[in-house]
């Protein structure tokens, strides 16, 4: 009697590990299936027109029926621009603004700078680019034409970085031990040399982490940038020349695209995701080594 | 002593650009949502919320998509909660910790959180719509949602667990309770709050999202009558406002002002619960 209850039980248990280690198997497993359903979109562009074709044709013309043509140059450039500007602007205002919320401001004022930085965080990032559409293009329109550009890209990209590189930092300068802020003290260092000799060395790798965070995010924003940034595909001049940029690109023409073409976009998803992986993956060796240490 | 002046000189030059980039962020967060708040609320009433697109959305409201926006929500919190907390008991409870399978799956959820989204837009187009044959509907939407925020629900889970002291688990077993049993009246009481703030950030990125949906769920406006239907977002409403509706600028901020304010309630739900669970434990282990 005693034993047939405890069996019972013991099937209770077996069939619930069953169907939790099916759940575990499938969460482990998507990740292969989204790798391998964009990499076999993307074959037929691999094979034929091949990689070196991206980047050594001229023009972007993959509707052409005789001789279409691949060349993504200016929208790996346009891509790479806006991530480099929005990941610039945005580590140091992250930065400072971190540090005045750790050791220059009021506790009230550090935490209305966090909140706002979370709400900041939540922020869609359609709600980015319509603002940045509707405020940002007009003013810079007035200063330069057309207003639509790389330069309200990286603005509102920079926006969208603040949080993710501020936050990372704060979580890591929080993290360095208070004893050594009492040591400071004791030894009468002042503060822009605890800042700057103390805080900042110690919280570095964690910092890098974010800025690499935010740099995948960058790499991967689409609706925000498809918005303001004009969606022409040239190499830019200034700053003030509308781009495209690789994910605007599968936005803007997924809609229609068949055939070769369609493969061609999803070979740049591909690259995509190569891209923020490794940003991604760089971040969390970081923080793997800060922890070990 | 010579260091003295020059310390004193960063600290006067990292206060004050340390000023200006706290002025900076805080000015351009508050015109930001001072703007879309400011623009798009005095265009917000009940007939806005309830009534259908009219004239591709220059006029009427977005009743049918905030209908929509619900329907691909419950898809995708129906699919990703189950299997990601089911993933994450599994990880936590059952596999041993430092087991080859565990390091898997867990790398393989952080890589999966790195994916942009409008890769995730592709791949649901490819196995929901056309694999699957769901074609542009609120079913591909949710599920191509699902796949997105389930690293975020596993991890959130996963640490809720973890959170759990051993004692419980340890005492659980001296009493001979089974597994399943000490998991429902036990461990996921005492991980709730884990799993809820996990569900909760997962439902604002979800909410948040466009580029994943703009190729499964589609544009269509009009009420959707099953999940096969197609259906457009808030987020895709936005979207097409400002980019293919010319003089669609008022209701593109009115329907702008009720994701954010959506979003503003969901977020800080999230925040709030995770703060209190915090303080909550800490308070435990004082």
């Amino acid at each position: 009697m005693k034993q047939s209850r405890s069996n019972s039980w013991l099937n209770g248990d077996r069939w619930l590990e069953r169907l939790l280690r099916l759940a575990a198997a499938m969460s482990g497993c998507l990740t292969l299936l989204i790798v391998a359903f964009v990499f076999w979109q993307a074959l037929p562009a691999l094979r034929d027109p091949g990689v070196a074709r991206f980047v050594s044709d001229s023009v972007w013309r993959p509707t052409d029926e005789t001789a279409p043509q691949f060349g993504m140059t200016p929208m790996l450039v346009g891509s790479g621009l806006v991530t480099l500007g929005a990941v610039l602007l945005a580590t140091p205002l992250a930065l400072f603004s971190v540090i005045v919320a750790e050791f220059y401001s009021s506790r009230t004022l550090a935490w209305l700078l966090r909140r706002v930085l979370e709400l900041l965080n939540g922020v869609p990032s359609v709600v980015f680019g319509f603002w940045g559409l509707v405020v940002l293009v007009p003013l810079i329109n007035a200063w330069h034409p057309p207003g639509q550009s790389l330069l309200a890209g990286i603005l509102v990209l920079t926006l969208m970085l603040i949080p993710t590189v501020a936050l990372a930092t704060d979580a890591s300068l929080r993290a360095v031990p208070n004893e050594l802020y009492r040591s400071a003290a004791a030894l009468g260092i002042g503060r822009g040399a605890v800042v700057w000799k103390l805080a900042v060395p110690l919280a570095r790798r964690g910092m890098v982490a974010g800025v690499l965070l935010g740099a995948a995010r960058a790499v991967g924003e689409t609706m925000a940038i498809v918005i303001v940034c004009g969606n022409i595909v040239q190499m830019p001049d200034s700053l003030f020349d509308p781009v495209r940029t690789i994910t605007a690109n599968i936005a803007l023409e997924m809609g229609y695209a068949t055939s070769g073409h369609r493969a061609a976009l999803f070979a740049t998803g591909l690259l995509l995701m190569l891209t923020s992986s490794l940003f991604v993956a760089g971040a969390g060796l970081l923080r793997r080594r800060r922890g070990r240490r | 002593m010579r260091s003295q002046p020059r310390s004193a000189a960063a600290d006067a030059l990292t206060r004050t650009a340390g000023w200006a980039a706290v002025f900076v962020v805080l000015a351009v967060s508050g015109w930001l949502v001072g703007s879309v708040l400011g623009h798009g609320l005095q265009e917000v009433s009940w007939s806005f919320l309830t009534s259908e697109p009219l004239d591709a959305g220059r006029n009427g409201g977005i009743g049918t998509v905030l209908v929509s926006t619900a329907l691909v929500l419950s898809v995708c919190l129906g699919i990703a909660v189950p299997l990601g907390v089911g993933a994450a008991v599994w990880l936590s409870e059952f596999a041993r910790p430092s087991s080859r399978p565990v390091a898997l799956i867990r790398r393989s959820l952080d890589l999966l959180a790195s994916v942009p989204s409008i890769v995730f837009g592709l791949f649901g187009m490819v196995v929901f719509c056309q694999e699957l044959r769901l074609g542009f509907s609120i079913a591909a939407g949710g599920l191509t949602l699902a796949c997105m925020i389930l690293p975020l629900v596993v991890q959130t889970t996963f640490a809720g667990l973890r959170s759990v002291p051993d004692e419980l688990r340890l005492g659980a077993a001296a009493l001979a309770i089974s597994r399943s049993t000490a998991l429902r009246h036990l461990l996921l009481p005492a991980a709730l709050h884990g799993v809820v703030v996990g569900v909760m950030l997962g439902l604002g990125r979800a909410a948040a999202e466009t580029a994943a949906l703009i190729f499964t769920s589609g544009y269509v406006t009009r009420m959707p009558e099953s999940l096969l239907d197609s259906g457009r977002t808030v987020s895709v409403h936005i979207y097409d406002l400002a980019m293919n509706v010319p003089g669609g600028e008022a209701r593109a901020y009115a329907s702008a002002a009720v994701l954010l304010c959506l979003l503003l309630i969901v977020n800080v739900a999230a925040a709030v619960l995770a703060d209190r669970w915090l303080r909550h434990q800490t308070a435990r282990v004082s």
